[in-house]
């Protein structure tokens, strides 16, 4: 964790600032400028404020009357100052803030396509809370030194022309300057690095307490129906009393380093008084000059802090930018050919000698399958022999390992951007429904009609449900909407397959929450229906076999064997251990019973 | 819609609720706002300095300087005890304020826990997790930023005030009438940031919301091809953002600097209208100077008083969002101390004439009577929506019966204590939720005291150990987010031997094993067989072989038990039961 204002923080905390600065040189070149303007009219407001003293307050006192003349320049002279001094501080303000939320949409833009360009594996090898931290805090924190940044300039220009004013003014009491500003400066350096490591342990903790309340509610009915509350707790108030003591840890430091900042330039005042009243007395400066410098000082005393701020934003800024660039030069992203899946019918489908793993762990192994156009095949197996990962690879979600899939005759690897879930659709195990309409959900961006929503919805069963639904089609379905049945959801995944008429259809357990009644008319209908496709259906109801007309049997990631489901229940013990458990349990028990009446009647 | 809301109060009430509820905080407030007001002193040393240098040290023609030696030590001895009350109201302030959130902090996450499944499930789990964490630091940062600055900030107008009445009350007037119609003004600014930040916030919600979509639903967009629509939701979603962020940023631009040029004003007229008392002899040179000096004072509490007030505003607002948790009576409450005590063995139920209905919707269960005697093995049947999983709530009062009652052992089931009750009685839900850690850690979630060898054990009990042994690294296996490393079925698996671990004396299954492969699944129904034995059993069922071994069939129909008896009764008479098994068998043969 990069958390101390190191010189490679800062080095690379500059570079940082380098690209967005080059990404928006116009905006940052107006935002500097503007700032510029405020910084030289800070300290032409002191200046002013002293020639008003000098020129006006002082000769009027000691002559008895007012020059008017005199009166209305100096008035002039404040009001002018001041107005271009907000017009600096207005620009600076605001382009700096515009410079910064361009850059953090910029790079919430490029990290979101990658995540949409990146292959589905490097998704499995990513948590789900980190790539929605990437697009969202990251990216905030990588361009979060952007909005003091213009303001840290407009310092520098003001501190370099309050030095060549008080120069101009009085070098001894510039002296007294140039040993106050730097200690001030070298104060705010140590308080960042003081700071730095202990604010971004506060954060680290916000992080790790927000976890766990997330983890701990969304696991809500596993925590109360086992009474486990006590524990739950506990692991979060631990977790909350360290973000505490950080916390009081991070305000200790504030707490100690705030005041002191606060009384150096006030100090530094009255060291100019002191100094300044010898110096008047000696003749060397007008009481004008001491007001001036004295003002100046109490002006100064806030922007300088600035630099501050900018340097207290580095190492997040870093550990943010680096996060995202990571993102964004994720390699291992899916190249894509130029082939395409022509055609309106049936797709024929291949897999050659294919291997899998996740990680180190293989899942799949020389996977070998022919499937004929407009077959139904049945891919069966124990719960975790590699069933949905298979699936996947017909859809092109993960590459293998070794081997190739291939449709028509074509490699998977061949086809064009696209190309592949034009012909091939997958329905997953899981369902997952956008934040959006029911037609939303189905059409997905495709130009289908609403006729054609409703034959796929028909197909699905799900025509019954969605028309009682208050909005038909336009009803919100998602986290934030209507809540729907498990069954009522993988109908809807269904129909939003369906509607694409896919020449190959992948249906992993898809059917699992949907009654067995409404399961048996939505697989009779796929196989009446008018549109032709190749299905692949990943069941374990004998139902759903019963409606294939080949059987695929895979058992640790290897085709064990395959057939019409008559030939694989004589020749394939697996097979048959698995399909007739039901059958085979039914009879044992009918014939325990059968056992149990003889004794009750003998 | 949320039910959150609690109870509607006015900004300070909910503050005064809010601090009544962290007694952290009140203890030794008085002794931190002391010090406050000792800090603010300090912020007048400055003019006062310049006076007097000017009009006591500069009087004659040689500056009085052992004078002005003396006021300048004076001056500086104040600064530094003001640096140092700051300091320490600062660390008290701090040490307080975070201690008394996090109490808040925990309360709040414990009171989420013990609201009921019906109320959790009311609100989207990320606003949830947001009433413990970004609404508890929006409070933490408006305490120890923002509040104190209002104090010290009010402290500083005073004390200014307070010294330019003593110098000249023509000229506090006139800085005055230059900065009353900005603080008239400044509420209606505040009101717009308000509004603007709002949309801020609207704006990053639904961006977080399509960076989600785009992230959970990786799967789906690859296998249908919508990568164009989902970049555009997330493009316009985006800039949305970035718009909004813009137009509050602009507001903010705008009202910041015109503090600057009222000030300009101010120092104008006091220049002017100054010079004419002076000559008049009403003012002194050095309490002019003064005035230039104490002007500033008025710039940054001003500068910053809208983005204060706003911040105080998103506090109380968090405020509210906390108490509204803490505000929500549990409608499933634990009687505690005062409830019944179950001893252990054999258990019974009792549905006596009882319904339900969610809020505001049509009754899911009426008149449900039945007497589930101890030891007994009952299947629960029926279509999806019949109301067998309302059934389960209410017999584990994860809900609460509005007509009727369940008891347990002949004891009302709203009169029993939690912490007897979930040892009792454990369910099994259809989706297993598992938490980040490894397989050991998840079943241990059943029984936090259970060792190694006892959670290989039920492994073994439950017939488990071939599974067991094809895992990577055994019990160590991390399971993943949500238990998302394994497969669906598998999960069932673990949320199962964690249930059984518990060693409850009823266990309840809803369609516990749905995505296990069929032999195991008859594995495992026969591993329960045996050693439920001696317990309560109810399963909710989703095929026959369940029905047919229990001992009863409880069949559902629109929220009603339309028959029950055994498997074999049933089946003969014609009705939903008859039907149901048709399909079954129809399913399972073909």
């Amino acid at each position: 964790m990069a958390s101390k204002v190191t010189s490679a923080v800062m080095r690379q905390g500059l570079r940082v600032l380098g690209v967005a600065v080059r990404a928006e040189k116009a905006v940052f070149a107006v935002a500097v400028l503007s700032s510029a303007l405020y910084g030289v009219m800070t300290v032409a407001s002191a200046w002013a404020l002293g020639w008003a003293t000098e020129n006006l307050v002082l000769p009027s006192f000691a002559a008895g009357e007012v020059a008017t003349g005199t009166s209305v320049t100096a008035a002039l002279l404040i009001l002018g100052v001041a107005l271009l001094k907000a017009l600096g501080v207005a620009g600076r303000r605001y382009y700096a803030g515009v410079m910064q939320y361009r850059m953090q949409a910029s790079s919430r833009r490029a990290v979101t396509r990658q995540y949409l360009r990146l292959p589905l594996a490097w998704h499995h090898r990513h948590p789900t809370g980190q790539l929605l931290s990437n697009a969202s805090a990251d990216a905030e924190a990588a361009w979060a030194p952007l909005a003091p940044l213009p303001m840290a300039v407009g310092v520098v220009v003001m501190l370099v022309t309050a030095a060549v004013a008080m120069m101009l003014a009085d070098p001894v009491l510039a002296l007294v300057g140039f040993l106050i500003f730097p200690a001030i400066a070298v104060l705010n350096f140590v308080y960042q690095r003081r700071l730095s490591p202990l604010a971004t342990r506060a954060q680290q903790l916000r992080a790790e307490v927000s976890e766990i309340a997330h983890e701990s509610f969304d696991g809500a009915l596993v925590v109360k129906t086992l009474g486990r509350e006590d524990e739950e707790t506990t692991r979060f108030r631990v977790r909350a009393e360290e973000l505490r003591d950080a916390n009081i840890a991070v305000g200790r430091v504030r707490g100690l380093f705030d005041p002191m900042l606060e009384a150096l330039p006030t100090l530094g005042v009255l060291a100019v008084l002191l100094v300044g009243a010898g110096r008047l007395e000696s003749g060397a400066i007008s009481p004008g000059v001491l007001v001036q410098v004295a003002y100046l000082f109490t002006l100064l005393a806030f922007p300088i802090r600035a630099l501050g701020w900018v340097l207290a934003e580095l190492p997040r800024a870093v550990v943010g930018y680096e996060r995202v660039r990571a993102v964004l030069e994720a390699t291992g992203s899916m190249e894509y050919g130029a082939a395409a899946l022509p055609g309106p019918a049936p797709a024929r489908l291949e897999v050659r000698g294919l291997d899998y793993a996740y990680g180190d762990s293989p899942v799949l192994h020389g996977v070998d399958l022919e499937i004929e156009a407009g077959r139904t095949v049945a891919l069966v197996g124990p719960t975790g022999s590699g069933k949905s990962t298979l699936t996947q690879t017909f859809v092109r979600l993960v590459d293998p390992a070794a081997g190739a899939v291939l449709v028509d005759g074509v490699d998977l690897r061949e086809v064009a951007r696209g190309g592949v879930s034009e012909a091939v659709t997958l329905v997953p195990q899981q369902t997952f429904l956008f934040d959006d309409t029911v037609r939303g959900n189905i059409t997905l961006g495709l130009a289908a009609g609403d006729d054609e929503v409703w034959a796929a919805l028909r197909l699905a069963q799900a025509d019954g449900f969605v028309s009682a639904l208050p909005g038909g089609l336009d009803t919100k379905v998602g986290e934030r909407g209507t809540t729907l049945s498990g069954g009522q959801r993988q109908r809807l995944a269904l129909a939003r397959a369906l509607v694409r008429r896919p020449r190959l259809l992948i249906l992993d357990d898809a059917t699992s929450s949907v009654d067995p009644q409404v399961e048996a008319r939505i697989l009779g209908g796929l196989r009446e229906a008018s549109q032709a496709s190749t299905v692949v259906v990943v069941a374990y109801r004998m139902a759903t076999i019963a409606l294939a007309d080949e059987v695929v049997y895979l058992e640790h990631g290897k085709v064990v064997d395959r057939g019409p489901h008559e030939k694989l229940l004589v020749g394939c013990e697996g097979y048959r251990n698995l399909v007739t458990a039901y059958e085979r349990e039914e009879a044992e028990r009918e014939a325990l019973g059968a056992e149990e009446e003889e004794e009750v009647s003998a | 819609m949320s039910s959150l809301h609690g109870v509607d109060r006015s900004g300070l009430a909910t503050v005064r609720h809010g601090l009544s509820l962290t007694p952290e905080f009140r203890r030794g407030l008085a002794g931190t706002l002391a010090l406050a007001v000792l800090a603010t002193v300090g912020k007048v040393v400055v003019p006062i300095a310049v006076q007097q240098t000017i009009d006591r040290g500069l009087k004659g023609s040689v500056p009085d300087l052992p004078y002005i030696r003396a006021a300048v030590l004076l001056c500086a001895a104040a600064v530094i005890l003001t640096a140092l009350s700051s300091y320490l109201m600062n660390v008290r302030l701090y040490r307080a304020t975070e201690a008394s959130l996090a109490t808040l902090r925990v309360r709040g996450f414990r009171h989420v826990h013990d609201l009921s499944v019906l109320t959790q499930n009311s609100e989207r789990r990320g606003a949830l997790v947001s009433r413990v964490t970004g609404d508890v630091d929006q409070i933490s940062t408006f305490m120890q930023s923002g509040g104190l600055f209002i104090i010290i900030a009010m402290g500083q107008l005073l004390v200014a005030t307070v010294l330019m009445f003593v110098y000249s009350w023509q000229l506090a007037l006139t800085v005055w009438a230059c900065f009353l119609p900005l603080m008239v003004v400044m509420p209606r600014f505040q009101r717009w940031l308000s509004g603007a930040y709002t949309q801020v916030r609207e704006r990053a919600g639904d961006m977080l919301a399509a960076v989600s979509e785009s992230v959970v639903g990786a799967a789906v967009i690859r296998a249908h091809g919508s990568e164009a629509r989902t970049a555009e939701r997330l493009d316009v979603a985006i800039d949305a953002n970035k718009a909004a962020q813009a137009r509050a940023q602009r507001i903010v631009s705008t009202v910041f600097p015109l503090t600057e040029i009222v000030a300009a004003v101010a120092l104008a007229a006091v220049v002017l209208l100054g010079v004419r008392l002076g000559v008049a002899g009403e003012i002194t040179p050095g309490r002019l100077v003064a005035f230039l000096f104490l002007i500033t004072l008025f710039v940054s509490p001003l500068q910053i008083a809208t983005e204060v007030l706003n911040e105080a505003q998103n506090a109380i607002a968090g405020w509210r969002r906390v108490l509204g948790v803490l505000d929500t009576p549990p409608d499933v409450a634990d009687p505690g101390h005062e409830g019944v005590e179950l001893p252990r063995g054999p258990i019974s139920v009792s549905f006596e004439e009882v319904g339900f209905s969610y809020p505001g919707g049509a009754p899911v269960l009426s008149e449900v009577t039945v007497h589930i005697p101890p030891r007994s093995r009952i299947a629960v049947v029926g279509e999806t929506g019949s109301g067998k999983t309302t059934f389960a709530k209410l017999l584990t009062r994860l809900m609460d019966p509005i007509t009727g009652r369940v008891t347990v052992d002949g004891a009302d089931l709203r009169e029993v204590r939690f912490s007897s009750l979930r040892e009792r009685i454990v369910m099994v839900p259809q989706d297993g939720f598992l938490f980040d850690g490894t397989l050991e850690e998840n079943i241990r979630f059943g029984r936090p005291s259970a060792s190694e060898a006892e959670i290989l054990l039920a492994l073994t009990e439950l017939g488990l150990t071939d599974w067991l042994d094809g895992l990577p690294a055994g019990l160590a296996t991390g399971v993943g987010q949500r238990g998302e490393s394994l497969s669906a079925g598998e999960r069932q698996l673990v949320a199962l031997v964690r249930a059984y671990l518990a060693d409850p004396d009823l266990l309840l299954l809803d369609e516990a094993t749905s995505a296990v492969d069929p032999a195991t699944e008859v594995r495992l129904a026969r591993a329960l067989e045996g050693v439920t034995r001696g317990r309560t059993a109810i399963s909710i069922a989703h095929r026959l072989s369940t029905a047919e071994a229990a001992d009863e069939v409880l069949v559902f129909d629109r929220g009603r038990i339309v028959q029950r008896g055994p498997h074999a009764d049933l089946v003969g008479e014609p009705g939903v039961y008859a039907d149901l098994h048709a399909s079954w068998v129809s399913a399972a043969r073909s």
